[in-house]
């Protein structure tokens, strides 16, 4: 899968949001480019005092309510990048952020983090409940950093958590001859079926990516079996690591 | 019968609770910042708990069709430990939260100097970030925190008109509503308010401005509370109108002051494995 350049979201996101959304966006992007000069003249009511932090990080927070929830990421991805954002930054937003801004940040990453030394945030993520975190820690930055065995810990919560695969960047490249992932999804498969539960389809998915010779374990339920779909009232229930 | 519950602490309550209250026609629900029952011993308990009430809890809350907002502050009780004051340097960086939609839940407790310091720096901090507050009158020597409430409110920069005062019973509601305040009332299994008693004040007092809440914790509460002031009402002779009136578009007019509640909570995707991802629409 290739991610679209963050000029692309720009233009994008310039297209469907309203006047006074893509107003403020020019201007949070504008006050981010000149990065993190002083906030005078800036703005009337913020930041209070205590809050010594430039007004594009202000801008960053505020932006689900000035471009509506369905823009946020967006709008967010767009600030950091026109500010640069460091390593050191992006840490600091995400380790004070909001679920929602986290989220900007983790996308962040493979457009601004060219090593491996912003996985602490990836690894955090994907320690969370929150299947939105872990689905956005599983983009294009993982699939490049993440090691092999931390990764597939992630595909094998997806399984247990609900998160469709489909939202693990490269998975039929990190997948493909891992043998390994194929032994733990089987394994997986077979604990399912001795408690006398469904196995997620998405599992065998994976397994198939794998190209794995011959599924290992007992024989599970055949991908062609229907799924028990539960109540969505229920999703935070057995599914769900705690 | 559509409900948004001002004020309940869900980060104390079960799943159960979330269904329950869905069942029951709970939609929208904000959870005031408040104590724990156990006291915070320094400021970084109060951020993971605030980070909470930005992450984990809306999340929950939303896989249960439920749009969760947070009100955030340091709480009066604990505004007396000097190990947990310094918060107050923290929450400007809290405030300014897109799901933020008051200050909240201030006010006073024991009414001390060190509460009287804390309630005037939020409202404050409030009018600040363009926020309302939510400040609750104390359980012990209710009448007098609520005039000493009131005339900390008037020195403050907060106009009266965005602040909702909570906890209020038959003893303080006449001098709150004069005072043009919004009107809060907890409607408890014991204590505070109850069903008929909520009613009565209704039927003296009228709807306007008028909020109802379980403020449903860790004690002994009920969170489907809201929903039988509710069947209450409609038993009582109040209108269908009347009752969504009270009970979502007082709480939506108040809380909407913030200029940040989004009350719609949309599937955003097809269910995987019978777990939807649930995430706040426009």
């Amino acid at each position: 899968m290739t991610a679209p350049s963050v000029a692309e979201l720009h233009s994008r996101l310039e297209a469907v949001l309203g006047g006074a959304a893509r107003a403020w966006l020019d201007q949070a992007t504008a006050e981010a480019t000149v990065g993190p000069a002083t906030d005078t003249g800036q703005s009337a009511h913020l930041p209070s005092p205590g809050l010594a932090a430039p007004v594009w990080e202000l801008r960053f927070a505020e932006a689900g309510r000035r471009c509506g929830p369905d823009h946020a990421d967006a709008a967010r991805l767009v600030l950091l990048h026109a500010a640069r954002a460091d390593t050191a930054t992006l840490i600091r937003l995400y380790e004070q952020g909001t679920a929602a801004e986290r989220r900007a940040v983790l996308t962040a990453l493979p457009h601004l983090v060219p090593g491996p030394e912003a996985l602490p945030l990836v690894e955090d993520a994907l320690r969370t409940n929150d299947t939105r975190l872990v689905a956005t820690a599983l983009g294009p930055y993982a699939a490049t950093h993440l090691p092999p065995h931390d990764w597939r810990h992630a595909v094998l919560k997806c399984l247990f958590t609900g998160v469709p695969v489909d939202s693990v960047a490269d998975l039929a490249r990190r997948s493909h001859g891992d043998i390994e992932l194929a032994r733990m999804l089987g394994d997986y498969a077979a604990e399912r079926t001795a408690a006398g539960r469904t196995v997620p389809g998405d599992l065998y998915r994976v397994l198939a990516l794998t190209d794995a010779p011959d599924p290992p374990g007992p024989a599970a339920t055949p991908p062609g079996v229907p799924q028990r779909h539960a109540d969505p009232l229920t999703s935070t229930g057995e599914e769900q690591e705690s | 019968m559509r409900i948004f519950d001002p004020h309940i602490h869900m980060t104390s309550r079960t799943t159960d609770d979330y269904e329950a209250m869905y069942a029951a026609g709970v939609r929208a629900v904000v959870e005031p910042a408040f104590w724990l029952g156990q006291p915070r011993t320094s400021p970084a308990s109060f951020v993971d708990y605030f980070d909470s009430l930005l992450g984990w809890e809306p999340f929950r809350a939303a896989q249960y069709g439920i749009a969760h907002h947070c009100t955030i502050a340091l709480n009066p009780k604990e505004a007396n430990d000097p190990r947990c004051a310094p918060v107050l340097d923290v929450l400007p960086r809290y405030l300014v939260k897109d799901n933020v939609v008051a200050v909240g839940e201030i006010g006073y407790d024991s009414m001390t100097p060190a509460e009287d310091h804390a309630l005037a720096a939020q409202l404050g901090l409030a009018a600040d970030h363009e926020l309302p507050a939510l400040v609750h009158t104390p359980h012990r020597d209710k009448l007098t925190g609520l005039r000493r409430t009131l005339d900390v409110v008037r020195e403050s920069p907060l106009p009266l008109e965005r602040v909702l005062i909570d906890h209020l019973n038959e003893t303080t509601v006449k001098e709150a509503k004069d005072a043009g305040c919004w009107l809060g009332f907890s409607v408890y299994p014991d204590t505070k308010m109850d069903e008929e008693r909520m009613v009565a004040i209704l039927r003296e007092y009228g709807p306007d401005q008028v909020l109802v809440n379980s403020a449903a914790d860790w004690g002994k509460s009920d969170p489907l509370k809201t929903r039988k002031v509710g069947d209450a009402m409609l038993d009582a002779g109040f209108s269908d109108d009347d009752v969504d009136r009270v009970l979502w578009r007082n709480p939506v007019a108040f809380y909407g002051l913030s200029g940040r509640l989004v009350l719609d909570v949309t599937d955003a995707g097809p269910t995987h494995e019978g777990n939807s991802i649930l995430r706040g629409g426009e």
